[in-house]
């Protein structure tokens, strides 16, 4: 998988997720939108949503939903631990962490009434 | 402002850009290289065959060069040197004047002029672009050829190996490495290369190279031949002095620009670093001469500095990546100098060690290590240094059984000046004032600061021991803090924990912690906040790892196991039934583990809970194969059954399995009963292991399998079951209390200061007076279990979790199976 940082202006739908108490606090879950898994995290003590894509590219597993969220650095990066082999990668810009593995793609998140969207960039 | 070009981007040139970077040189830099990428290390160029990954090799991306503004020109060849207008120009007929002018073009493969060497399936062993065309070439052949027995021909021989071609090494002279190993040397490594099933063929000259437009084959001028689809040539170097001749400038004799000691050619204005330089008619084939030559041309350019000067270099090697340790120093033959040897020939583990010694006995003059370079590191050192020998030098190589470590000095008999790391220059001084003076406590700030161990990484054992040698000199308690968001040790967290009362992972974060945690903290936090309280684990579910988050274990493809408690090992027909129809309806692959249950695996995330449900019903409990928690307490059939079981190991492994069950640790715990000493339950294999004995029972403790095994040691002899029990709940807690993040109750027991009879004082005798209170932690833990699945498949909440999306019900459709042995499988990643 190529590296994509999708931003705010590129979005062409955005998809619904689901209400915020479907994301566990301070965690993640994953959802699917036509054949598309994306992991969604609630970073609950920086208060902050971010959505990626779902597939860790080190082992090409459909896990990084099910990883552990934290900061780095003194910059205090966002990121997600693969649970498989603890490769880390940034829920900002999608770099790998550990310098060694491709980037992952990421997307951008909004929350209105409790519900929450990830802004997807769909071919027409 | 000085213009500097300098022609060739291999790893010196990257080097001296480095330094020049480095020493904020005002100069404005421009790099022409002719491959098509930034310098790359060469010297790991074989890793390429692992994983194709160029970057990796990557010594600087293109960004650095621009950051730094330096003008990187790549894919671009200088074909001219125009001495007096002082510019160069490439075969583009691009135009670059300089007021300096650097030559790192390196060198090329030698080529011997055999006949039939321009055919294809001909390859050379030196750019990214000749390990691609041999890769490519080498999935049509079958079998490969290495000319040349030297250092690189071994690297690129088990590079074939690797590639799955049949593959020899024909080499010229009647020895392998025949310039850095002598004649019983060159016989172990040949038998060693054999054993990696390499074919070597010595004393073979090479007449011609047969077949059509393609190779076929080699003929010798023995007259004898060898059929082989592909030759990979590896027969030595020629420096790249082909823009020297042109432009007048000197070359030496067999190659490469003549330099002084300040690396400048017969032009002043012109330097040549690397392997392109001839100093002292010598040509250097390492990169740390290399890396020495560059800061010589960046001091004078940067510091207009002309005192620092190169001298020559030691061109000791140790022999990477081949899967046979060797190493030469110094000079291994000392033919033409009068010395004594000293060598040991061991046979039958493959080991050939030679040393070197003067006439007086006082230093070491080389030497020669094959099958076990463990010492290199140290003999090298003892021998660039000049160092005194120890009263009998036979002692550096021959290790008395059982010790660790033969070279018999210790690391602070190295001088200051001792060099290092070779690569990058480093001296044992400069890595203990970055320890010193700067505050440097481990590995990679001592890389950051020093670059030691940057380069080949040969000598980061050596920093290493420097490192702890040098901390434990200042009397540094090396604190083991737990992450950047927790300045604390485990045991320190333990007690805040404990003694403020704290309940969850947010709170303790919010109160001792910074920033927002991460995948270190998190899972040792909920480590012990449930050794300390017992709590259920899912009520704070994201801190875990994703095996304690989802009571199971992961596997590949992104599936979970299951392993209910079957404890002692012991079960009920009906509950056997019970698994086995669980398993046929969820289609799960069983297998009998060796901790005497069963592992159900490939259950899919979804049906976690549906399996979970029908296996409580039966009466099941989860096995906390997932947890760094108790696992299982293995029996023998004891003295219900057997002709020799003294007492009934079975039902006291049950009652020490439920008793501990749900237990949080710092590692995984496990345990074993045996019924007599002829130990069927491998007890003493286990972190507690207990033995029946004509008064009583054995108490072992400290014991593991796993790549370290270790035997569990005696904590007390004879003793009824209550004191076991006892000392069991002293043991397990106190060290719950106190041992480091994931260190098992073997390492733990080690590093306890006094040992096992330290231990048996504070257990048996409580010499600390805290006995009682460990009992009584204990005691509350114990109160407080309740299995972990039964609680979540009955919580809404928590089962709520247990989904592979948050918005459809289906399985991850990702996942792949495969049916084997009449079971179901996951597909390899
Ligand atoms: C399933 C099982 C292999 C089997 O099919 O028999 C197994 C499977 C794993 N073992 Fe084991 N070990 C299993 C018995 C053992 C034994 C034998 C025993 O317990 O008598 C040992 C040696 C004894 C010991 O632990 O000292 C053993 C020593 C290890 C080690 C090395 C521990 C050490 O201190 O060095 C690890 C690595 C670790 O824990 O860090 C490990 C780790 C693992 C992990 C958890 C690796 C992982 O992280 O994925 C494997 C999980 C597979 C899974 O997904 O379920 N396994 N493992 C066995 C489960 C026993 C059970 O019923 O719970
Ligand atoms: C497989 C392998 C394993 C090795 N293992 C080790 C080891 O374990 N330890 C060790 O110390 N050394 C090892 N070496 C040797 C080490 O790689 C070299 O000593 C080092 O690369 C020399 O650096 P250099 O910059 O002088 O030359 P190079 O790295 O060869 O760089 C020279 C560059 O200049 C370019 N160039 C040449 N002429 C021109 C021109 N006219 N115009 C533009 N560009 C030009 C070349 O294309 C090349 O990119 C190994 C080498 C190989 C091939
Ligand atoms: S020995 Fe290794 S491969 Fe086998 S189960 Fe244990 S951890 Fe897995
Ligand atoms: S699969 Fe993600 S880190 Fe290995």
């Amino acid at each position: 998988m190529t590296f994509e940082h999708n931003t705010l202006d590129q979005v062409t739908t955005w998809v619904k997720a689901g209400h915020v108490s479907d994301f566990p606090e301070d965690g993640g879950s994953s959802i699917l939108y036509k054949d598309q898994q994306i992991a969604v995290f609630n970073f609950t003590t920086i208060n902050k949503w971010f959505a990626t894509q779902n597939l860790c590219p080190h082992k090409k597993q459909m896990i990084l939903a099910r990883g552990i969220i934290g900061t780095q650095g003194e910059e205090q990066t966002p990121k997600v631990a693969c649970p498989y082999h603890k490769k880390t990668f940034s829920l900002e810009t999608g770099e790998n962490l550990n310098g060694c593995e491709d980037s992952i793609t990421t997307f951008p998140i909004k929350i209105e009434d409790d519900t929450v969207f990830v802004g997807l960039v769909e071919e027409k | 402002m000085a213009r500097i070009v300098i022609v060739g981007n291999g790893m010196v040139s990257y080097k001296l850009c480095e330094k020049l970077v480095e020493k904020n040189s005002s100069a404005s830099i421009t790099v022409i290289g002719e491959e098509p990428r930034p310098a790359y290390d060469r010297v790991h160029l074989s890793a390429y065959f692992e994983d194709e990954n160029a970057d990796k090799l990557t010594m600087a991306p293109k960004d650095w060069y621009d950051g730094n503004g330096i003008n990187l020109i790549t894919s671009e060849k200088v074909s001219q040197i125009n001495r007096e207008e002082q510019y160069v120009t490439t075969h583009t007929n691009s135009k670059y004047e300089y007021d300096y002018l650097v030559l790192a073009t390196g060198s090329s493969a030698f080529v011997p002029p055999i006949k039939g060497v321009e055919k294809k399936g001909v390859f050379v062993y030196r750019t990214i672009e000749d390990l691609e065309m041999m890769m490519a070439y080498g999935k049509k052949a079958s079998s490969a050829a290495v000319l040349g027995g030297g250092l690189l021909g071994l690297e690129a021989a088990k590079a074939a190996i690797d590639m799955n071609l049949k593959t020899s090494v024909v080499e010229f002279a009647p020895r392998l490495m025949p310039r850095q190993i002598d004649e019983e040397g060159g016989l172990l490594l040949k038998s060693k290369m054999e054993d990696l099933g390499i074919d070597i063929l010595l004393g073979k000259a090479t007449s011609n190279i047969e077949g059509e437009e393609k190779m076929t084959g080699m003929a010798f001028s023995d007259g004898t031949s060898l059929d082989v689809d592909m030759l990979i040539i590896s027969a030595g170097i020629r420096p790249r002095d082909e823009l020297g001749k042109e432009a007048g400038l000197e070359v030496a004799e067999r190659g490469g620009f003549v330099v002084n000691s300040l690396m400048q050619t017969s032009d002043e204005k012109i330097f040549a670093v690397g392997e392109c330089a001839s100093y002292e008619n010598m040509i250097y084939g390492l990169v740390a001469p290399g890396y020495d030559m560059a800061e010589v041309v960046a001091e004078q350019i940067a510091n207009d500095n002309k005192e620092y000067t190169f001298t020559g270099c030691d061109m000791s090697t140790k022999l990477k990546l081949i899967g046979v340790d060797v190493a030469s120093f110094g000079d291994p033959f000392c033919d033409n100098i009068p010395h004594y040897p000293i060598s040991i020939n061991d046979k039958k583990n493959g080991i050939y060690k030679r040393i070197n010694v003067d006439l007086e006995g006082k230093k070491l003059l080389g030497g020669i290590l094959i099958g076990d370079a463990d010492d290199y590191n140290m003999l090298h050192q003892m021998f660039i240094n000049e160092m005194a020998l120890p009263p009998h030098p036979q002692d550096l190589i021959i290790k008395s059984s059982g010790e660790e470590g033969g070279a018999g000095i210790g690391i602070d008999a190295l001088p200051d000046t001792a060099q290092v790391c070779s690569c990058e220059n480093v001296s044992k001084g400069d890595i203990c004032c970055s320890i010193k003076d700067d505050g440097v406590t481990d590995i990679n700030g001592i890389k950051a600061a020093t670059k030691a161990g940057t380069g080949c990484g040969g000598c980061l054992p050596m920093v290493n021991n420097i490192l702890e040698d040098t901390l434990a000199q200042m009397g540094t308690v090396v604190r083991k803090e737990i992450c950047e968001h927790f300045p604390y040790t485990r045991q320190e967290m333990f007690d805040l924990i404990k003694v403020n009362e704290i309940k969850s992972y947010t709170e303790l974060l919010e109160k001792y912690g910074s920033g927002g945690g991460c995948e270190t903290c998190k899972p040792l936090v909920g480590s012990l906040l449930a050794s300390i309280w017992n709590d259920l684990i899912l009520k704070e579910s994201t801190i875990q790892d994703t095996n304690d988050r989802f009571l199971a274990n992961i596997q590949k493809g992104g599936s979970y196991s299951v392993v209910p408690r079957i404890p002692g090992g012991e079960i009920t027909p009906d509950k056997l039934i019970v698994i086995g129809e669980v398993a046929k309806e969820f289609d799960l692959y069983t297998k009998i583990t060796g901790g005497q249950r069963i592992d159900l695996f490939g259950a899919r995330l979804n049906d976690l809970p549906l399996i979970w449900e029908r296996l409580v019903d039966a009466g099941f409990e989860s096995g906390h194969a997932y947890g760094k928690s108790l696992r299982t307490v293995k029996s023998c059939v004891g003295s219900t059954w057997c002709r020799f079981g003294l007492h009934d190991s079975v039902g006291f492994a049950i009652e020490v399995e439920n008793r501990y069950k749900g237990l949080r640790s710092p590692h995984k715990l496990k345990g074993g009963v045996s019924g007599c000493i002829r130990e069927c339950a491998e007890a003493r294999g286990k972190d507690f292991g207990i033995i029946a004995t004509e008064k009583g029972w054995n108490l072992y403790v400290g014991g593991n399998g796993g790549a370290n095994p270790k035997h569990a040691v005696l904590l007390a002899g004879d003793i009824d079951k209550e004191t076991v029990i006892k000392y069991l709940d002293r043991y397990l807690m106190f060290y719950i209390k106190t041992a480091e993040p994931l260190q098992r109750t073997a390492p733990w027991q080690e590093k306890l200061e006094g040992g096992i009879d330290y231990l048996k004082q504070v257990i048996c005798e409580d010499s600390l007076g805290i006995g009682e209170q460990l009992e009584n932690d204990m005691k509350i833990l114990i109160a407080h279990y309740t299995c972990e699945w039964k609680a979540a498949i009955n919580d809404p909440e928590m089962r709520k979790r247990f989904t592979h999306f948050s918005n459809d019900d289906s399985h991850d459709p990702t996942q792949k199976f495969k049916r084997e042995r009449g079971q179901r499988f996951p597909v390899a990643w």
